[in-house]
């Protein structure tokens, strides 16, 4: 059987047919289509595999290591950003080890397409010494999740997959491998394994560390890294991940130089030595930072490695077919100039959205304190901070605009305001306001609720109908917590209402909630199609 | 024999509805495909595109090389122009020409035409108007996809209706229609440009 993928959506059916029982998840590009993709499959629908979104990537991660305890395969995917809020067990989760597969994909987004950066997850992966695949294409994908499981239970610790967005969001035609079933429950054998405690974790970590040259060696020899001869051995060529095909795509009739193609790590030793012997310098081709360039050229440069360090290749931002071209000398045939009357044409938010009633009323509430005191976040309300609001300052990480405005508040910024959306309070907003509340910090906190997760298409939010409860929970007085209706009609009672919360000078909430109008239109439609059948 | 399409447009102006038709027409032909989306943030009202590769041989690269694309089927003006470094010398460029301005500094619609006609080969024609005419707004970008159908190596109109059937069956007789009637109706004006 073959089935048109994107690749986010080939490692969704890898893993759906690899026998996973669960994937969790917080949506974030370029990943959120694996997720998506095993929420609407028939076959993992009927199989009840896990697939309701998570509240953030830390509390996804620790449910697929549960999965995994429970001797099931478990799958957690996240965005690049993601795998920073769920580091502290990804890390531990390599000295635990797991019982049932783990496998870690993390879609990375060189160029920042959506994204505040352009973070490579292979660090992530080497920080904490496990296998890590990287697919060069779609059937890769699909076959390394797949494959992945069998890593996982083989080695007795979690497997990385790495994925960027050009591979993420591009379709081509995979062939699919004959579904198997699930793991069953199954206690661990050890059943102090998962004790971290420091007499425990001593022996949890010499394992992992006694596995490394067991990894190396499955490498060197890994269906998924090749040594392809080549006759030209004035260079040897290292390709890593989506660069292959770059490389390829340069020499349709096969290349001249010996390649080593590298799709599994840690890198295969004895296939990267041998290139370095048998070629005068090395050219690494790899797609995020450059890691491996830098790991083989070493500090004090014995090696002659070219790539990104030296400007063979951009230093920044993802690869493409003409940046390849260029290093290895090949004529490039770019069309005409783009003229310059094409202006640039940024993402804007949408006709009808609650956000505009939001941005319009801070705005004017904030007229007389002056600008620089809103402390935002990520969501489509970031959106705020171009043309024509201007209203915000800050987007830094999620949830970053609570405890961002207490700490500025902390340096006599009074009041500072937070502006958030929903699904980023619940994903890491709470624990800030817990802090502020605490000190009972002079900070004004909108909590911009559409009822949806809309920068990533409108998931669910985990937040839906729970947000006053929480912020009450959390001890916001009930007096200064507000739910007001964000339309064109209640604009100055939503300026007054800020106003007269800014001249507070404790904690409050203020969540104007309207649901996002695409969400809307969406949940219409999917009623309506429910409807019909 | 390859063809590789640069498609352009707009967040929300239905691009990949245009990809996913040509994409299914080429694999009933038993070509390979390989189509990179932009998905994420840039959906919101952004510049999109997307590279969509057809070809009788394996395909290696999921994005076109500059100066390689055959066509740059654009569904607004201002983003056929975006995209220029990608066509061949002898490649086209089929683009709508509705304008859609979401941004301070769009240039005037006669600066957009003009340096679209300073370009080798173009087609241009009002997808929106023909969409309206058939009573159908929003299938202008059928009326594109129909007018890009002379430049499809290997992929025929009755491919790419195949293609449209299968994509839109689920949403019933009716919305198969629409759409094919939109395509005939881009190509049957671009072939009538070329007959002139
Ligand atoms: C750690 C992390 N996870 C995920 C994302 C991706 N992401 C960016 S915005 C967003 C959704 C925000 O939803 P919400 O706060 O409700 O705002 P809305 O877009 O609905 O306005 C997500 C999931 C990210 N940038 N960082
Ligand atoms: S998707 Fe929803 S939240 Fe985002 S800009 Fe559009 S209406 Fe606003």
């Amino acid at each position: 059987m073959q089935k048109v993928l994107l690749g986010a959506e080939a490692i969704a059916q890898g893993a759906i047919d690899g026998g996973m029982s669960g994937v969790y998840a917080y949506p974030g590009t370029p990943s959120t289509e694996i997720t998506e993709y095993i929420q609407s499959n028939k076959y993992a629908r009927e199989q009840k595999l896990h697939s309701m979104w998570s509240t953030n990537e830390k509390t996804a991660m620790e449910s697929a290591l549960g999965m995994a305890y429970a001797g099931k395969r478990a799958m957690v995917c996240m965005k690049h950003v993601g795998l920073n809020v769920a580091a502290d067990c990804f890390m531990n989760a390599a000295v635990t080890g797991v019982n049932g597969g783990m496998i870690v994909t993390v879609a990375d987004d060189p160029s920042m397409h959506s994204s505040q950066n352009e973070q490579d997850s292979r660090y992530y992966g080497r920080f904490a010494q496990i296998p890590i695949l990287e697919p060069s294409n779609q059937q890769e994908a699909y076959d390394m999740a797949y494959a992945a499981f069998d890593l996982s239970e083989e080695f007795g610790v979690p497997v990385m997959i790495r994925i960027t967005t050009r591979l993420a969001h591009s379709r081509a035609v995979v062939q699919l491998s004959p579904v198997r079933s699930q793991n069953s429950l199954k206690l661990p054998d050890d059943p102090r394994q998962f004790v971290l405690l420091p007499n425990i974790a001593r022996k949890q970590y010499r394992k992992l560390l006694a596995g490394q040259s067991l990894f190396e060696e499955k490498s060197n020899t890994s269906p998924f890294n090749q040594y392809h001869e080549g006759t030209d051995k004035t260079m040897g060529i290292i390709a890593c991940g989506i660069s292959m095909n770059y490389l390829m795509e340069k020499f349709p009739e096969g290349c001249p130089y010996p390649v080593v193609k590298v799709s599994q790590y840690p890198l295969p030793r004895k296939l990267v030595t041998r290139l370095s012997e048998e070629t005068g310098y090395l050219l690494v081709l790899e797609e995020g930072y450059p890691i491996i360039e830098e790991l083989i050229k070493g500090y004090l440069e014995k090696e002659q490695v070219k790539g990104r360090l030296d400007g063979t290749l951009p230093r920044d931002g993802e690869l493409n077919p003409d940046h390849v071209a260029k290093a290895l000398g090949l004529p490039v045939h770019k069309g005409n100039d783009v003229p310059s009357l094409v202006a640039n044409r940024p993402p804007a938010l949408c006709v009808g959205c609650s956000h505009h009633d939001v941005f319009k009323a801070l705005n004017e509430a904030l007229k007389e304190l002056g600008d620089g005191r809103v402390f935002s976040d990520i969501g489509c309300y970031t959106m705020g901070a171009l043309e024509p609001y201007h209203s915000i300052n800050t987007c830094v990480d999620m949830g970053a605009s609570i405890t961002m405005a207490k700490g500025a508040a902390d340096a006599g910024l009074i009041p500072a305001i937070a502006l958030i959306g929903d699904s980023t309070f619940t994903h890491s907003g709470i624990t800030g306001l817990l802090d502020a509340v605490v000190e009972n910090s002079p900070i004004t906190i909108i909590i911009s609720d559409n009822e949806s997760t809309s920068m990533t298409g409108g998931q669910e939010s985990s937040a839906k109908g729970r947000i006053e409860a929480i912020c009450e929970g959390v001890g916001v007085l009930p007096g200064h917590i507000h739910v007001v209706l964000p339309v064109k009609k209640n604009h100055e009672s939503l300026v007054k209402l800020i106003k007269d919360e800014l001249n507070y000078p404790g904690v409050s909430v203020i969540i104007p909630r309207r649901i996002c109008v695409q969400k809307n239109r969406r949940d219409i439609k999917i009623k309506q199609v429910a409807k019909s059948i | 024999m390859k063809t590789d399409i640069i498609l352009a447009g707009v967040g929300g102006q239905g691009i990949l509805s245009i990809a996913a038709a040509i994409g299914t027409a080429a694999l009933n032909n038993e070509l390979y495909i390989k189509q990179a989306e932009t998905h994420g943030m840039s959906q919101r009202g952004g510049a999109v595109v997307s590279h969509l590769r057809i070809s009788d041989k394996p395909i290696y690269s999921d994005l076109i090389s500059e100066g390689e694309a055959d066509l740059i089927l654009a569904v607004e003006p201002l983003e056929a122009l975006r995209y220029l470094p990608y066509l061949a010398t002898k490649g086209y460029i089929v683009t709508n020409t509705t304008p859609f301005v979401n941004i301070p500094d769009y240039p005037t619609a006669e600066e957009i035409m003009k340096q679209l006609h300073q370009q080798t080969h173009l087609v241009a024609i009002d997808a929106d108007k023909v969409a309206e005419d058939l009573g159908n707004k929003l299938a202008s970008n059928m009326v594109m996809l129909g007018a890009a159908a002379r430049f499809l190596n290997h992929i025929d109109l009755t491919a790419l209706e195949k293609g449209i059937a299968e994509l839109f069956s689920r949403k019933g007789e009716e919305v198969v229609k629409a759409n094919v009637d939109a395509i005939h109706a881009g190509k049957t004006l671009v072939d009538k440009q070329f007959q002139d």
